[in-house]
């Protein structure tokens, strides 16, 4: 033992070294991870932001340099903390809370003190800056809008949050991400992808040199640009039709699907939502109650359809064989349809109806007896009611349509589960599902939807999937938007509704809508519609709806036009819907005085009403 | 006045410390590059400094070998006494580097005198414990044996420097070799072990622990009356010793003892303060992987990340820039050295010589154990460089000379005294 003790001593070391090295060396693998870390820095390389176009080559959104003021507060000492503030417009308690935060997450590294700067304070700062040691200024670049308006489209950008950051492996904390709007859907086309570089560092955190002569770097990759369907001429005069009005206005190209137009009343201006003062504007738009901002009318407001909806069971009754051309209905002031019930219309008594007729006098009477004959067609109404759902449905209702903006909703078309829920009894029958005949009832559409059925009866029988996207720079678009998608409504059928729509502008409740030169075809609604304050639920003025398009034998815009509140859709959507058109199609208006009247016609009061006071009139 | 014996010379020893220090001498260049250096031979670099004093040591082996072998046993305690005077003189003409008073300032060069202390402590051992009438199992011999060592010891700590001091106390190997009694390398070892128990666990816990075992021994022992008392009076003596750590630990020791003992221990994790320089270190050796990222492209030497990395941490370098494969060969070169130094000793008759080798084996094998122990992380952070390695021309003389004695002396294995 004692001639042994040093060999053994020896040979016992350089094992437990070897075993060592081969744990550190080639097991435990994480460390090398954590080499990069503080040895090597990445830098990244930003593409800047892909520009977004309309369909006419205007560009919308740019970009612009703002700059960052950055600290390191190893380096900071005997500012004038008083006229540091003023220059920089924060209070003490700010300051103060901003120190602390950079402190705390390092000393020596650069954080963020003041994000975005303007171009304006930038210069006034720069003079002063050479006083304040630590701190010191980068240039980033952020959006920059051309246009106030298509907020709602367009969306915005922000710096993206943990939630993203732990999500996203491409993503690093204060890097900017589209938060909202075609910025969101697109995101991936308008960022492009970071180029990335390793630089070798020293224990001062300087850079030496490249890492291993650029090895794992990588390249930049551009962002495309994209150009919107929006006809942003277009989207202006939508906007200012909507004044002191609060709706939706969505035109789309009938044989293309795009959208020339999306109009969310009230809007906002985009430039609100980018630079330092974001945050309090973000909170304005939001805290908003009874104008919205931020809810796009036209993708998430879920409304009954209303008087529209009768085509679409009008086109059901006749690809069911439930009446045809000539098939009539007398209407007294309404009908029976079931023992003791009775649904008013406003026929005189006695009106004889067939389909052309019903559709341009928007007889109640007449679509409701059809709804509930093709529900009666089947030996149950839960068979009657999931055939008629089935032919909805076809007509994008009652889901999302799958159009590119990242927001909306599947609106609600009742099948027979939907009514077994409520009557678990088995207590229903066609009778009880009425008001679907008529677009009142349980079904709720967003406007785009009801956009999207008039594109349908446009193209007759079928659609592209909307969007607002017309091409994306060397990309081509995705297949979901030129593909047809037929409805199960065989072709032929199409003409006889369409026939009835344009007598609704030649001779029936839309009159005022009718142009010039230019064949309308359309159909107006009035929805009833139902408000909740503070828990009671309180009936509101009927919200005004038109749908349309022109000219009839060779569409080349379909449109919807909601108006909150507007009661009758003959008194405002359908001149809107109109005005919208002969703009699109003659690139000018000639009805003054009817484009005078629309913007000038003020619902502020109707929308205060309900929280002004509790016993208010509605459908003055 | 005997011949020069060159073709006895121990070539294979000889060539395996070349090899080391030529490796070391390209790793410290790999260490110290900067990318703007005008040429690397600028004697204001350490790599050209560490040349110059392998050029020197070249001239040291050469001189030793020309020396009549029994020249060393003769002049071995008017060495000692100089090396002795050279470690007080220190603290007349020393100069302080890091905190520690350790070496002399000479021609624009530093000169540590410990580094000279432990090859000629070795000599001046040798030749009292070679003495005829010396016998390592007499209390007399016991007691001059550590004064040897004490006296230098006490002159290190001063300056200070623990990690010189350890080295010295690895002459107890040498001395449980030549015969001194089992029972203080038991203590030795047992008290080592106490020592890092007592700070892991506590000294109630090791106290306790002391007792039962103690008990136990005595309840199953045969020879009941003797092992009674002795067990009582190791029970006592190690309780006592555990106190006494638990007290030096904590009283006597700074903070950044207890910390880089913690951090070995895992009983704290510190990896920018106290455990910075061990867990860069480790860093390196991660990222060198199996084949390394080869010379000057180790991203956390050339960040200078790891302190100290040309001299005592250079085994990182290896380790980054060679991977597992180049600290490997090095291991097994160190491990050749010095289980052939060893061997060698035991062949040879001269007990001044078998002495004198034993002791080269041991400082080797401490300040190889104490170092690449700590770059590793299993050893807590004493700053002990690595033979024929590490920057420093003070530890690369120190150690020429001892290697150069011990081929000297081995090469007159076979001739009579």
């Amino acid at each position: 033992m004692k001639d042994k003790l040093l060999p053994i001593l020896i040979i016992f070391s350089c094992i437990l070294f070897i075993l060592r090295l081969f744990w550190i060396q080639i097991i435990d693998i994480d460390n090398v991870e954590l080499s990069k870390r503080n040895s090597v820095e990445r830098v990244y390389q930003y593409p800047e932001r892909g520009y977004i176009y309309d369909r006419n080559n205007n560009l919308l959104v740019g970009n612009e340099s703002f700059y960052d003021l950055m600290i390191i507060p190893k380096d900071v000492k005997e500012i004038d903390t008083i006229e540091f503030c003023k220059i920089f417009q924060i209070n003490k308690s700010e300051f103060i809370e901003k120190i602390k935060r950079a402190t705390k997450y390092s000393t020596i590294k650069p954080s963020v003190f003041l994000s975005q700067i303007s171009k304006n304070d930038f210069a006034l700062i720069q003079e002063k800056l050479w006083k304040y040691h630590g701190f010191n200024i980068i240039r980033k670049s952020n959006r920059k809008y051309l246009t106030n308006s298509a907020s709602n489209i367009l969306g915005y950008i922000s710096e993206v949050n943990d939630y993203e950051i732990n999500d996203n492996s491409y993503y690093e904390s204060g890097e900017l991400i589209g938060r909202q709007g075609l910025e969101k859907s697109y995101e991936k086309e308008l960022r492009g992808i970071k180029g990335v570089k390793y630089f070798q560092k020293d224990k001062f955190n300087r850079i030496i040199h490249s890492y291993k002569d650029g090895l794992f770097d990588t390249l930049i990759v551009p962002a495309n640009d994209i150009k919107l369907s929006i006809d942003i001429a277009l989207q202006r005069y939508g906007d200012s039709l909507m004044k002191n009005k609060f709706g939706s206005i969505i035109a789309i190209e009938p044989s293309s699907g795009e959208i020339l137009s999306l109009i969310n009343s009230p809007s906002f201006n985009p430039n609100l939502l980018i630079g330092r003062n974001r945050s309090t504007n973000y909170l304005k738009l939001k805290n908003d109650s009874i104008g919205k901002p931020l809810f796009d009318r036209g993708l998430q407001g879920q409304y009954p359809p209303g008087s529209p909806f009768k085509l679409v069971n009008g086109l059901i009754g006749l690809q069911e064989n439930i009446i045809n051309d000539k098939t009539t209905i007398r209407c007294n002031e309404g009908h029976f349809y079931s023992k003791n019930r009775f649904m008013r219309c406003h026929c005189k008594i006695g009106t004889i109806n067939n389909l052309n007729k019903a559709i341009y006098n928007s007889c109640n009477t007449f679509f409701a007896n059809i709804y509930k004959k093709t529900l009666d067609k089947f030996p149950n109404s839960k068979l009657g009611i999931d055939n008629w759902k089935k032919h909805v449905e076809s007509f994008g209702f009652g889901n999302y349509l799958g159009y590119d903006h990242p927001i909306g909703r599947p609106g609600l078309i009742p099948g027979s589960n939907y009514y077994d829920n409520w009557y678990p009894n088995g207590g229903w029958k066609a009778a009880t599902t009425i008001s679907n005949g008529i677009g009142q009832g349980e079904i709720l559409t967003t406007p785009i939807q009801l956009a999207n059925l008039t594109t349908i009866i446009a193209n007759r029988g079928w659609y592209k999937t909307p969007h607002l996207v017309k091409n994306i720079s060397k990309k081509s678009l995705k297949e979901k938007y030129t593909v047809k998608k037929f409805t199960t409504i065989d072709s032929i059928h199409f003409e006889k509704i369409i026939e009835g729509m344009f007598n609704v502008v030649q001779k029936g409740t839309a009159q005022n809508a009718k142009i010039n030169g230019i064949e309308v075809a359309g159909k107006t609604g009035t929805a009833e519609n139902f408000i909740k304050i503070n828990g009671n639920r309180l009936q509101l003025t009927d919200h005004s709806i038109f749908i349309g398009f022109a000219p009839k034998d060779n569409p080349k815009i379909a449109i919807v036009v909601f108006i909150e509140n507007g009661y009758w859709g003959t008194r405002w959507a359908a001149p809107t819907a109109s005005l919208m058109m002969e703009s699109y199609l003659n690139k000018k208006v000639k009805r003054k005085y009817l484009e005078k009247y629309i913007v000038n016609g003020n619902l502020m009061e109707e929308y205060k009403k309900p929280y002004i006071k509790s016993n208010f009139k509605i459908n003055e | 006045m005997s011949e020069i014996k060159l073709n006895k010379i121990d070539l294979t020893t000889l060539f395996t410390v070349i090899l080391l220090i030529i490796m070391g001498a390209i790793n410290i260049y790999s260490a110290t590059h900067a990318d703007n250096l005008e040429s690397p031979l600028l004697l204001n670099n350490p790599f050209g400094k560490q040349i110059v004093f392998i050029l020197i040591s070249i001239f040291l082996f050469l001189s030793i070998q020309l020396i009549p072998y029994k020249f060393f046993q003769k002049f071995a305690s008017i060495a000692y006494v100089l090396s002795i005077l050279s470690l007080i003189g220190l603290f007349i003409f020393g100069k302080s580097i890091n905190g520690s008073t350790a070496w002399y300032q000479v021609f624009g060069f530093g000169l540590q005198p410990s580094e000279f202390a432990k090859p000629i402590t070795a000599l001046a051992l040798a030749k009292y414990l070679s003495d005829i009438n010396a016998n390592i199992k007499t209390i007399k011999t016991q007691f001059y044996s550590f004064l040897i060592i004490f006296i230098p010891v006490l002159l290190i700590v001063l300056q200070p420097d623990p990690g010189s001091t350890l080295i010295f106390l690895s002459f107890v190997f040498v001395f449980y070799k030549i015969g001194l009694p089992s029972i203080y390398m038991n203590f030795f070892i047992g008290f080592i072990l106490l020592f890092f128990l007592t700070i892991l666990l506590s000294k109630e816990i090791i106290i306790l622990l002391i007792i039962i075992i103690s008990i136990l021994i005595i309840l199953y022992s045969k020879k009941k009356k003797k092992s009674i008392r002795k067990f009582i009076i190791y029970s006592l003596i190690l309780s006592s010793f555990a106190f006494s750590v638990d007290f030096i630990f904590n009283n006597i020791f700074e903070q950044h003892h207890r910390d880089r003992l913690n951090i070995v221990m895992g009983i704290q994790e510190d990896n920018r303060g106290t455990g910075y320089n061990t867990n860069q270190s480790i860093i390196a050796f991660a990222s060198g992987g199996l084949f390394g990222e080869g010379f000057l492209k180790g991203p956390q030497t050339r960040g200078s990340f790891v302190p100290f990395q040309h001299t005592d941490y250079i085994f990182s370098t290896v380790g980054e820039e060679w991977g597992f494969i180049g600290a490997f060969i090095v291991i097994c070169l160190f491990a050749f050295l010095m289980l052939r130094i060893s061997k060698r000793a035991e062949l040879q008759r001269n007990l001044f010589s078998k002495f004198f080798s034993y002791s080269a084996a041991t400082i080797i094998f401490s300040h190889f154990f104490i170092n690449v122990g700590m770059v590793l992380g299993l050893v807590p952070t004493i700053g002990i460089p690595l033979p024929f390695f590490s920057y420093g021309g003070s530890s690369l003389l120190g150690f020429v000379l001892l290697i150069s004695i011990y081929i000297r002396l081995d090469a007159e294995r076979t001739s009579k005294w």
